[in-house]
């Protein structure tokens, strides 16, 4: 059996009187590329926030690599190895493009603030290290040429890139990505399924995401699970979920 | 050389030459008579101002908060250090180390009271900076305006109520006067003293914004929910903007207090509308524009004193030119205008495509 990057036990959360989520299980292999869908409110980006300390969960357990993650705080799950992306994007929009992605790589690269404000040498050290750790990344994806830009002038396919790059640079070993096709045309969702097989391969990182795109998600993802009022509703390979009549009848319609 | 320099350094550059030319031009003013007594007069207090303006520019341009209370953490840096170098005026005859010390007492009072205010409001999440930070001005005024501190043989008395039920003994002075301040604080500063302070303010700013906190503090600032999903504690970045803040605005004081023989905590020097100028300076001069903070600050200190005749008036100029300011800034006809009109626009444009 391949090692486990992520195993999730009954999980689940309500808010008042609602179910959001229940009983939630999902067990996520290293370097697998895992499918989330549902319908709207089916409580997919519920279960990211829960697994990303958003909210503190009811019930269950959430294991990353082993080690009980369970109700710890956004920053600690963060520093833990979970990073993720946001359904409407959520950049620094006065910043620059590279400096988006420089804050990403704020807990690897330390000085203090006094080194930082007197300029020792430590700041220039470090902050070269970070300066080039950064174009790096955005040259993985594309975006070196715009990396003086400001963050809210990049086009949209490109904001959702540098979002990527952004929760990469945290050195994550589980990336969530949070309906990354959403508003793109075909041709930007086909480059957009280049590039996060890209991550998954150059990173050999775990890829957990949340879609409607049905062509991104039966392209590249190789294992689904459907959300259905809160509910697992299927559960296994991509090819096998989208057959099973449950699924097609509440989901996907016939 | 000058071409290859990054676009930030550039720009640095030009804040602290700013700062200097003004300075060699103000000197030499002053060298050749040029220069009225008057406006001798109010050169330390536009240094005060300056450093006010620049770090209020750190809690409501790059920290996106607003803070109404500045003038507080001002007088909270001019009491305790006024108060420190009479205490010691006679124990330390080095007026420099006496002033040296005076700063760096002034700073670290106004950065705890930053603390204080800092670590419970900071955790909430919309204006409540505003209006704690507000009341905090005002208390500050008010309880200094009832503190009567004395010193004889005995020590030191304290008292709420007046200088009588101090019962100081015959040899003693009065420190602190209640409503009429502290008297006789030695005058330490002067206009060098003010520049070099403004630049170390500016070096303390800019070095901070262009550093890994401060690239933290601006995330925050633009998408809290994002900056704390990669890991940046936000009360902690938002904490360190708003005690760096004050604590500059407690050296501002400590410059302001040392220039006056008589410090009183008036409405005038440290209440709301003095919170309100130092924050038109800053939406004057462009919220996280630091250079601009500083211009504005000048301006609008100098052209009252220049329009004498008009100061009654000086806060219905400030509102007028804030409102116009506002309407050039936000304006949609204004900004279409501008980029029609103002080149550097259309040079943006062409960067977003």
């Amino acid at each position: 059996m391949a090692d486990i990057m992520l195993e999730i036990k009954n999980l689940g959360i309500s808010f008042g009187g609602l179910k959001a989520v229940q009983d939630f299980d999902i067990t996520i292999e290293k370097e697998q590329l895992y499918g989330l869908i549902g319908p709207n409110g089916a409580g997919k980006t519920t279960v990211f926030n829960l697994l990303t300390g958003v909210y503190r969960p009811d019930t269950g357990k959430i294991l990353l690599n082993g080690n009980d993650i369970t109700g710890k705080s956004i920053i600690d799950i963060n520093k833990a190895g979970v990073a993720r992306t946001f359904q409407n994007i959520r950049l620094f929009k006065e910043l620059t493009v590279i400096e988006n992605v420089k804050v990403g790589l704020h807990n690897h690269h330390h000085y203090s603030t006094i080194e930082g404000i007197l300029r020792l040498p430590k700041y220039h050290k470090v902050e070269k290290e970070i300066e080039e750790k950064a174009m790096e990344l955005l040259k993985v994806f594309g975006l070196e040429k715009e990396a003086q830009y400001k963050a809210s002038n990049l086009p949209y396919g490109k904001q959702r890139k540098l979002e990527i790059a952004r929760a990469l640079a945290t050195d994550p070993c589980l990336l969530l990505l949070d309906e990354p096709a959403a508003g793109m045309n075909p041709n930007e969702t086909k480059e957009l399924m280049d590039t996060i097989r890209f991550v998954r391969e150059q990173f050999h990182m775990t890829i957990l995401l949340i879609e409607h795109d049905m062509k991104l998600v039966s392209g590249i993802c190789e294992k689904l699970t459907v959300l259905n009022f809160g509910q697992i509703l299927a559960q296994g390979s991509t090819a096998e979920v989208l057959k099973d009549p449950q699924v097609i009848t509440a989901y996907l319609g016939e | 050389m000058w071409k290859k320099l990054e676009k930030r350094t550039k720009s640095n550059i030009i804040t602290y030459g700013m700062v200097i030319v003004a300075y060699i031009v103000v000197q030499g003013l002053m060298m050749t008579g040029n220069l009225s007594s008057l406006m001798q007069g109010l050169l330390v207090p536009l240094c005060a101002y300056v450093i006010l303006a620049v770090s209020l520019n750190l809690v409501v341009g790059i920290s996106g908060e607003l803070s109404l209370g500045h003038a507080g953490f001002m007088c909270v840096g001019a009491f305790s250090s006024a108060f420190f170098s009479k205490c010691t005026q006679a124990a330390i005859t080095n007026s420099g180390l006496r002033f040296f010390l005076a700063i760096l007492i002034g700073a670290a009072v106004a950065a705890v009271f930053g603390i204080l205010i800092g670590i419970p409001v900071l955790r909430l999440r919309g204006d409540y900076l505003a209006i704690v930070t507000l009341a905090f001005g005002e208390i500050i005024k008010n309880l200094i305006n009832v503190l009567y501190i004395g010193r004889d043989s005995n020590g030191m008395h304290f008292s709420m109520k007046d200088s009588m039920s101090l019962n100081l003994e015959a040899d003693g002075e009065i420190l602190i006067n209640g409503a009429k301040g502290i008297t006789g604080t030695p005058k330490d500063s002067n206009f060098t003293i003010g520049v070099i302070l403004i630049l170390i303010t500016l070096v303390i700013v800019l070095n901070l914004i262009h550093s890994r906190d401060g690239r933290a503090i601006m995330a925050i600032r633009d998408n809290r929910i994002a900056a704390e999903s990669i890991g940046i504690s936000i009360t902690k970045y938002k904490l360190m903007a708003f005690t760096v803040s004050a604590s500059l605005a407690g050296v501002a004081g400590v410059l302001y207090a040392h220039n006056l023989s008589t410090l009183t905590a008036l409405p005038k020097n440290f209440g709301y509308n003095q919170s309100i100028m130092i924050l038109v300076f800053v939406v004057l001069g462009g919220i996280g524009n630091i250079r601009g903070s500083i211009i504005a600050a000048v301006l609008l200190t100098m052209l009252p004193e220049l329009l004498r005749g008009l100061n009654d008036y000086r806060m219905l100029i400030y509102a007028i030119v804030l409102i116009i300011m506002m309407l050039f800034n936000w304006a949609p006809k204004a900004i279409e205008w501008r980029e029609k009109h103002l080149k550097f626009k259309r040079h943006k444009e062409k960067e977003a495509q």
